[in-house]
């Protein structure tokens, strides 16, 4: 069915799945303060919490499954959102389970950490359907404030406290650039719906207007903070290190993921036709986010900053499918965001098996030997680095993922061989730091010192090996995933290819070549 | 022996099964119960080695069919299968071989079972992992060696890079982790720009046929690439093989790579892994890009980079302290002579080649075996540390003259065929550098001629060499079937070479057919 999102009625049948996680999480919220603070308490709220999270999954394919779609309004009812719905609600399961034990742990005993995951969660449903401006913004908002308190949920500890003033300060900040950004727009084109904003840039011929200019220009710098893209990113690693590691997998897959899927939307959906303009300086945003993650990663000795940085670069990558702007871009962010998600999971999984009460081990030379004492967790590190550094087979889906987004950049109506050509390059940069990894737990020798790691815990151990088997199954047999994907571009998003050829070329591309690989890529896409 | 292999149906199953059964043996021999406490010399779980022996001993006699199952006069895909893969990709699961593949298979399969036999007593710990990453390895050259498809080439590709990774920097020498390191990403590196030249074919394709397609077969019948585009997508796959060869200005990675990796990895690298560089040329970058590689500037950049790698490979041989870093350049020296037959492109030079990429497999091969037993024994490299040893070690000295003599290429042995028949084939197109190249083979004979006397020959003036053991059964059981290969292909190579007539005739009429029509198109543009 279609649901016209004028009536308030079905707009909240729209909204279901977000519906039932928000309510959800609302009695879970009630039942965490009912009992004083234990670690049981907190446990069994993390249990519900994580079954609400299965139920609004299976909610989520409900909807994708039945196939409803929307009237033009203020969400957007496609494959997109809930595909990224999906990946959204497994980073969600991810760090709920990784959460319970590593609470247990440090001693951390307020049940509501969990339903603060949930509340964000659910801020980040709101940003992948959002559709107008306005809800984006609410969107973010729900899921920062949430977040501002996870980063310093461990408050005894120094760097937890640092971390959440950073990340709240800077976000703050962000947020005034974001908000300006929409304001400005507003004021460019007089609507925050993307679908007007594009209508009335058409209409009003706004390409060149200065004001619209500023505020996209002002839109970019809010998400690239939110994103980490360079060089906004120089909150990530302090504010990476200092925040609990369940909360820091969390940041590096689910707020990444909500913040790109609002950012594809909002300009494939709303800035089609200025593709031109805004294609530069994304172009640069990607190239300077993929190379300064992967150098300054290379000098990384803190496990922890150094997946902050390797998750810097990614989004470098994932800026690369939004450079191409088709919907092969996006379906190749799509497939990405999975891969990304199930490795980022994974290690951070591993760090918080490995890790000690206070969790002052994080140097890398702490898991020296490893593969001595722990072959299984060293085994699923280096299938995760490997999946991140994007090899075959051993890294599984991450090579997929990778060659999907060489692939869009190389396929796109003005084909980006350059910045595919960067993009190799940068990973070969990244096995410098990935294989530091993997090398110190299999080819140092354990130090006399080093105390044994304690038995992973069954949520933990769960986590690693989910991970782990989807990372390699998926590596082998892709085309489940790629066949969902392939549906799942922003349903109101055109291929801007004929847009293309009535604004000037950038100077590196000619006219007739953009023209024939513009008609290939129509053809090959109504075959699909 | 051919309607027996009819009967069982063969040809429908044996690639598959070549890929299969070492993964599946890899499985087995990590479930294998692991006995932690060290028994048999102090190589724990010693069951390990001899199911792994085993299993690559199937290995080999699956293989071994394909001697007689394969057809030489037919110069097309045999034993070929085609499965979907990722269709939404247009990626296919295709496997086939051919004359040339169908002599690196065969290579491939009879290493891999002698070099367990070499790591029988030096691999001590963490053997199951050993023997499991080995195998894996094993399906990974040979995929690289049968795919038809260049997605899954580049996944094979791949796939072998990683247990090398782990077989020197686990139980490689002092210096292994920069040498695992260094080989890792140099290797990488050019792969990945080979991707990128991958993807750009593979959509090309798609533009003329309307469905995207990573198919050989295919991207052979398009000859549509503009000759600058070309030119870009030849250097990338140029780069891939060059370092893997490894040619002149992209060998550093060798050195150290061989000397620090154990005795089993030196040998799988220089008999098998360096031939991966020249069968790519082979099969993919000359066929796929005959107009960039024919273009005579490439090409005689190319040669001449052969030619210094033949005369500076010998050169620094010569000088070497270290006898197995001696062996590792002398690979250098060996593969150019290799490029040198492939780009000068007769038909002869072309066989003698491949000639050289078996026999440097088999010669070079038990060379890195030799060094390792004595190293074992003696736990020194340097040449310096022997001297006389031919009295206390008899057997060690008969087999470290005899293979030494046929690295040499002295007539009667197979080294001999390979390189005469480059020579002469490259003499026809280039005499000059067929000239500078022959001196290749008199360096090549007084640094191994030198080691060797240092080695074998001198007073027996140190005390320490006065005991050591000489080679027992299972080191002569490894060594005797090497040395009857050796005399077989010296003596009586036509068997091999009609093999593979067929094939490199192909690749010839192939390369040269369509240079020619790049070249009439080029030349009828405005």
């Amino acid at each position: 069915m279609t649901f016209d999102l004028s009536l308030p009625a079905q707009l909240s049948s729209a909204l279901g799945p977000d519906l039932l996680l928000m309510g959800g999480s609302m009695l879970l919220l009630l039942w965490a303060g009912w009992r004083p603070e234990s670690d049981e308490h907190q446990r069994s709220v993390g249990i519900l919490s994580m079954a609400l999270c299965i139920f609004t999954m299976v909610a989520v394919g409900y909807y994708a499954y039945t196939g409803y779609t929307a009237t033009v309004g203020a969400i957007a009812v496609d494959n997109f959102r809930w595909v990224v719905d999906e990946i959204l609600l497994i980073a969600t399961l991810g760090t709920i389970a990784m959460s319970l034990d590593y609470n247990s742990r440090e001693g951390i005993t307020p049940g509501e950490s969990h339903v603060l995951i949930l509340l964000a969660t659910s801020g980040m449903m709101i940003l992948a359907a959002a559709r107008d401006l306005i809800i984006v913004f609410l969107g973010i908002e729900l899921m920062s404030i949430a977040i501002y308190v996870l980063v310093g949920l461990n408050r005894r500890r120094e760097r937890s406290a640092e971390g959440a003033i950073k990340y709240f300060l800077l976000g703050a900040f962000s947020t005034a650039f974001l908000l300006y950004g929409i304001a400005l727009v507003y004021g460019a084109t007089g609507a925050t719906n993307f679908s007007e904003i594009a209508a009335n840039i058409s209409k009003f011929h706004l390409e060149k207007s200065a004001l619209l200019m500023v505020g996209v220009a002002l839109l970019l710098v809010g998400f690239g903070f939110k994103v980490a893209a360079a060089p906004f990113h120089m909150w990530a690693p302090d504010v990476y290190e200092g925040a609990p590691t369940p909360i820091t997998a969390y940041m590096a897959a689910a707020v990444k993921a909500a913040a790109f899927a609002a950012f594809f939307r909002l300009w494939l959906e709303a800035f089609p036709s200025l593709l031109t303009t805004w294609h530069n300086s994304v172009w640069w945003l990607a190239a300077l986010t993929m190379v300064v993650g992967n150098l300054v990663a290379l000098s990384q000795r803190n496990i922890k900053r150094l997946l902050a940085y390797s998750s810097i670069a990614h989004a470098g990558y994932i800026l690369v499918a939004l450079t191409v702007g088709t919907k092969l871009g996006s379906s190749a962010f799509m497939f990405y965001l999975f891969a990304y998600t199930m490795a980022t999971l994974g290690s951070f999984a591993v760090i918080v098996a490995l890790g000690n009460r206070g969790e002052d081990n994080m140097g890398v030379e702490e898991y020296a030997g490893l593969w001595n004492v722990r072959p299984g967790l060293a085994i699923a590190m280096a299938v995760f680095m490997l999946a991140l550094l994007g090899f075959p087979i051993f890294g599984g889906i991450g090579f997929f993922a990778k060659w999907y987004v060489l692939q869009a950049a190389l396929q796109a109506p003005y084909p980006q061989t350059r910045l595919a050509v960067l993009l190799v390059v940068t990973s070969v940069v990244s096995a410098g730091y990935y294989l530091y990894v993997v090398m110190v737990m299999f080819m140092k020798p354990r130090s006399a010192a080093a105390v044994l790691p304690a038995r992973t815990d069954g949520f933990t151990r769960a986590v690693v090996w989910a991970s782990a088997a989807v990372i390699l199954i998926f590596g082998l047999f892709p085309d489940a995933i790629v066949a969902v994907t392939r549906r799942s571009a922003p349903s109101l998003s055109t291929d801007t290819a004929p847009q293309i050829r009535a604004t000037p070329m950038p100077p590196s591309v000619t006219a007739s070549r953009a023209e024939v690989v513009t008609l290939r890529s129509d053809s090959s896409l109504n075959g699909r | 022996m051919n309607a027996f292999l009819e009967s069982i149906g063969y040809n429908s199953w044996v690639l598959p099964a070549l890929l299969l059964v070492p993964l599946v043996g890899a499985v087995l021999i990590l479930i294998l119960p692991s006995r932690a406490e060290p028994a048999n010399g102090g190589v724990e779980n010693p069951v390990v080695r001899q199911v792994a022996f085993w299993l690559f001993m199937i290995e080999f006699v699956v293989s071994l069919g394909l001697w007689w199952s394969y057809n030489p006069a037919d110069n097309g895909w045999q034993a070929a299968i085609d499965m979907a893969w990722i269709p939404t990709w247009g990626v296919r699961f295709t496997l086939g071989i051919d004359g040339i593949a169908l002599m690196m298979v065969l290579l491939t399969t009879f290493i891999m079972p002698l070099a367990v036999l070499g790591s029988w007593t030096s691999i001590r710990t963490k053997v199951r992992s050993y023997y499991a990453l080995l195998l894996i390895l094993t399906s990974g050259m040979l995929g690289v060696f049968l795919a038809r498809d260049l997605f899954l080439f580049y996944v094979m590709w791949e796939v072998m890079l990683v247990p090398m990774y782990f077989i020197i920097g686990i139980w490689g020498g002092e210096r292994r982790i920069y040498a695992s390191l260094k080989f890792f990403i140099y290797t990488m590196l050019p792969s990945l720009l080979m991707l990128v030249a991958i993807i750009y074919l593979g959509l090309h394709v798609r533009s003329a046929s309307g469905a995207p397609d990573f198919s050989y077969d295919h991207l052979l019948a398009v000859s549509t690439i503009p000759e600058r585009t070309a030119l870009w997508l030849f250097a990338a796959f140029f780069l891939a093989f060059a370092v893997k060869v490894p040619m002149f200005p992209f060998h550093t990675w060798l050195p150290d790579a061989h000397v620090e990796a154990p005795t089993a990895g030196s040998v799988i690298l220089a008999s098998i892994m360096l031939k991966m560089g020249t069968f790519g040329f082979l099969r993919f970058a000359l066929p796929l890009f005959p107009g960039a590689a024919m273009n005579p500037t490439v090409r005689m950049v190319i040669l001449v980079l052969a030619v210094i790698g033949i005369i500076y490979g010998a050169l620094v041989a010569m000088v070497q302290p270290d006898f197995k870093k001696l062996v590792a350049y002398s690979s250098v020296s060996h593969l150019g002579f290799v490029m040198l037959g492939i780009f000068a492109l007769t038909l002869q030079s072309v066989q003698g080649a491949l000639m050289i990429m078996i026999n440097h497999g088999i010669s070079t091969g038990a060379l890195f075996l030799l060094v390792g037993m004595i190293y074992e024994r003696r736990h020194t490299r340097l040449i310096d540390a022997y001297g006389g040893i031919a009295r206390v070690v008899p057997l060690f000295a008969a087999m470290l003259t005899f293979v030494s003599l046929s690295s040499i290429g002295l007539p009667g042995t197979n080294g001999f065929v390979g390189e005469f028949l480059v020579l002469l084939g490259a003499f026809k197109t280039y005499p000059v550098l067929a000239l500078i190249a022959t001196t290749g083979v008199i360096f090549a004979a007084a640094y191994l001629l030198w080691a060797i006397q240092r080695i074998l020959f001198n007073p027996l003036d140190k005390r320490e060499n006065t005991h050591i053991p000489d080679l027992n059964r299972r080191e002569l059981a490894l060594l005797v079937p090497l040395v009857a290969v050796i005399i077989w292909l010296g003596v009586y190579p036509a068997p091999v070479l009609r093999r593979m007539e067929a094939s490199s005739q192909l690749l010839i009429t192939r390369v040269q057919g369509r240079a020619d029509v790049a070249r009439v198109s080029e030349a009828g543009r405005p």
